[in-house]
């Protein structure tokens, strides 16, 4: 008997047929998703106005999404890892919460906030003639209030890990604060900023219930691919079943990309 | 110019409370026992924590002023500072890290590139410039560390256990840089646990304990004359004047030969640490020089430690563990074999 076998049959039974039972719950969905898309129409579809736009839509305000994450959520990251303003926990809790907030509901606060009638929204609109609500900016807005905590979170444990006496050892050779952070500490972060960067396209890009509450519903403004799909769904399913698959390709690339060469940055997972 | 240090500063458990200078073109070495302070020195005067009183000047120029609130930043301060684990810039190559400080100063990229190689060559590292840090040792990552506080043609520099990570030959090359900067005219303070580096490197000896200077002198006053139990322990490490030739060290009675060194030909006062010398009950195979035989001339056990006081031809006190005391099953009076390696023999002129 070899030594493989022999440590295989020390775990316990129960724990492999659970285990390959989680496998077979992941892995089905997707493989039926692969076995009844109707690939015969697959240019068909993709080449269909529709879908184009949705598609295009999708691609645009994710990556400016991504875009205004790291602007905005790599000092946030900052303050929280390494600053000592008071209440970080508590401003970390409040920051973070959207990502477990369903996203109907963050979109509903966004509506309270920014909606016409809304808190800051009804002085937008008075002072600055500024709607918001369902329009393309409130797509990106969506996306950014339930997407930008993937990134503070990475970036953050990012920053609290590179924090060490190099920063140190380059103020005393007379490089400023920022001088520091620009040359020392980011380049130090670049892979948590990546990671982050990426899980938050990810994020923005499947995003659904924030988008339709906030943003609405209106061909080439504000139907995203996720908004395309479901509608699909309840026309013709084949074209739902495809622009799924175009969504599982982009997804799989990304896991792929980030298993490859980033995945160490994000939470300590090997 | 001097550099003037009078300051408070409490540190957790650690009230730090030191008053002394440093002249330039002066070494001196803040001694202490781990845990005294000497970091924490280092960062006051660095300006990476500020005095809670007093001040810090350099050449009349404040750098903190407590009572005042005057602050310098590091960045604003002529100094350079050697960091224990060297601090080195992970993702730049060893030729960007030792130009960081002139291209933090606003100096051109090729020109401080060149001033990087030139300074490079002067330690020793002239074929690193390409490395990674991770790809350096420990003796090549101090050099590197060493480079890149010289391009910036510090006024003061600051070095925390230069030694404390080398291996033997690394510290050989690195008393060399050090006794190659001690004709320059920048202020230097070392800050060390280990006696024999503060004996051998420096011009003055400051020595610290909890935080508070307990004594300042030269090597000679401080070895002379130690005022407390941590000094009277530099004694311990046994100071044995004799002559130096090559690398042959007359004791008088017998002969030692020693290691690299940068001293030369006369009087030298040569130092054995206690834990350097090793016991044998026969005389040891394949090490033919520096093994004696001599005598126990008392024996203290105390705190796990054994020390041993040894006889004639060369009366040093020696420190073995109880269990290799006991292995050597010698009377209280009995014959024993001693041997030193040449290289922890440290020899510094008379």
């Amino acid at each position: 008997m070899s030594r493989q076998q022999r440590h295989d049959a020390r775990v316990p039974i129960i724990l492999v047929v659970l285990g390959w039972l989680a496998v077979a719950f992941f892995v089905v969905p997707i493989l039926a998703l692969v076995l009844r898309v109707p690939w015969s129409s697959l240019s068909d579809v993709i080449t269909d106005d529709a879908t184009a736009e949705a598609l295009t839509l999708s691609v645009f305000t994710s990556v400016i999404t991504t875009v205004l994450a790291i602007v905005l959520g790599v000092p946030l990251a900052w303050l929280l890892a390494r600053s000592n303003i008071p209440g970080r926990q508590f401003i970390r809790a409040l920051c973070t919460l959207s990502m477990v907030l369903p996203p109907v509901v963050a979109g509903v606060a966004l509506l309270a906030s920014l909606g016409r009638r809304g808190v800051v929204g009804e002085i937008l609109d008075d002072w600055l003639g500024v709607r918001l609500p369902f329009t393309m900016p409130a797509v990106v807005i969506a996306q950014l209030f339930v997407a930008m905590p993937f990134l503070v979170l990475t970036v953050e444990s990012g920053f609290a890990r590179s924090a060490g006496t190099v920063e140190e050892a380059a103020r005393t050779l007379g490089a400023s604060p920022w001088y520091v952070f620009t040359r020392v500490t980011l380049p130090a972060t670049q892979p948590a900023i990546i990671a982050g960067a990426v899980l938050t396209w990810a994020r923005a890009l499947g995003e659904f219930g924030a988008t339709i509450t906030f943003a609405g519903n209106f061909p080439g403004t504000t139907r995203t691919l996720p908004i395309a799909t479901y509608l699909a769904l309840e026309s013709d399913i084949d074209d739902a079943l495809l622009i799924s698959m175009v969504m599982v390709v982009i997804s799989v690339v990304i896991l792929v990309a980030l298993r490859s060469r980033w995945v160490g940055a994000i939470g300590g997972v090997r | 110019m001097s550099l003037s240090i009078d300051v408070r500063r409490r540190i957790g458990a650690t009230q730090l409370d030191v008053q002394f200078s440093v002249v330039a073109g002066e070494t001196v070495a803040v001694v202490g026992p781990n845990g005294a302070g000497k970091t924490s020195l280092l960062r006051v005067v660095a300006g990476l924590i500020s005095a809670d009183e007093g001040r810090i000047t350099w050449g009349g120029v404040v750098w903190d002023d407590a009572s005042s609130g005057e602050f310098s930043p590091p960045e604003q301060r002529p100094l350079a500072y050697v960091f224990q684990d060297y601090a080195l810039i992970e993702h730049l190559t060893v030729g960007d890290n030792v130009a960081f400080g002139l291209r933090a100063r606003g100096v051109r990229r090729r020109r401080a590139r060149e001033r990087a190689q030139e300074v490079l060559d002067v330690v020793g590292g002239r074929d690193l410039l390409e490395r990674m840090p991770s790809s350096l040792s420990g003796g090549e990552a101090q050099t590197v560390a060493i480079a890149r506080a010289l391009a910036t043609e510090p006024s003061v520099m600051l070095f925390d256990e230069p030694f404390a990570a080398l291996d033997a030959s690394a510290r050989a090359h690195a008393r060399r840089l050090f006794s190659s900067m001690s004709s320059s005219s920048m202020a230097r303070l070392i800050v060390t646990h280990d006696a024999v580096e503060a004996l051998t490197l420096a011009d003055r000896i400051v020595v610290v304990e909890s935080g508070s200077v307990v004594q300042i002198g030269t090597p000679g006053e401080v070895i002379a004359t130690p005022r407390t139990h941590f000094v009277a322990e530099i004694l311990g490490l046994n100071p044995l004047p004799g002559r130096l030739r090559g690398d042959e060290l007359s004791l008088g009675a017998m002969s030692l030969t020693v290691g690299a060194h940068g001293v030369g030909d006369g009087d030298v006062i040569a130092i054995v640490r206690p834990r350097s010398v090793s016991l044998h009950r026969e005389r040891p195979e394949g090490s033919p020089r520096n093994v004696w035989r001599t005598t126990i001339d008392a024996v203290d056990r105390s705190d796990g430690r054994v020390r041993v006081q040894l006889g004639a031809p060369i009366p040093i006190a020696v420190e073995v563990t109880p269990a290799g005391f006991d292995a050597l099953a010698t009377e209280p009076d009995g014959d024993v074999w001693a041997s030193v390696k040449a290289s922890e023999i440290v020899v510094q002129p008379a």
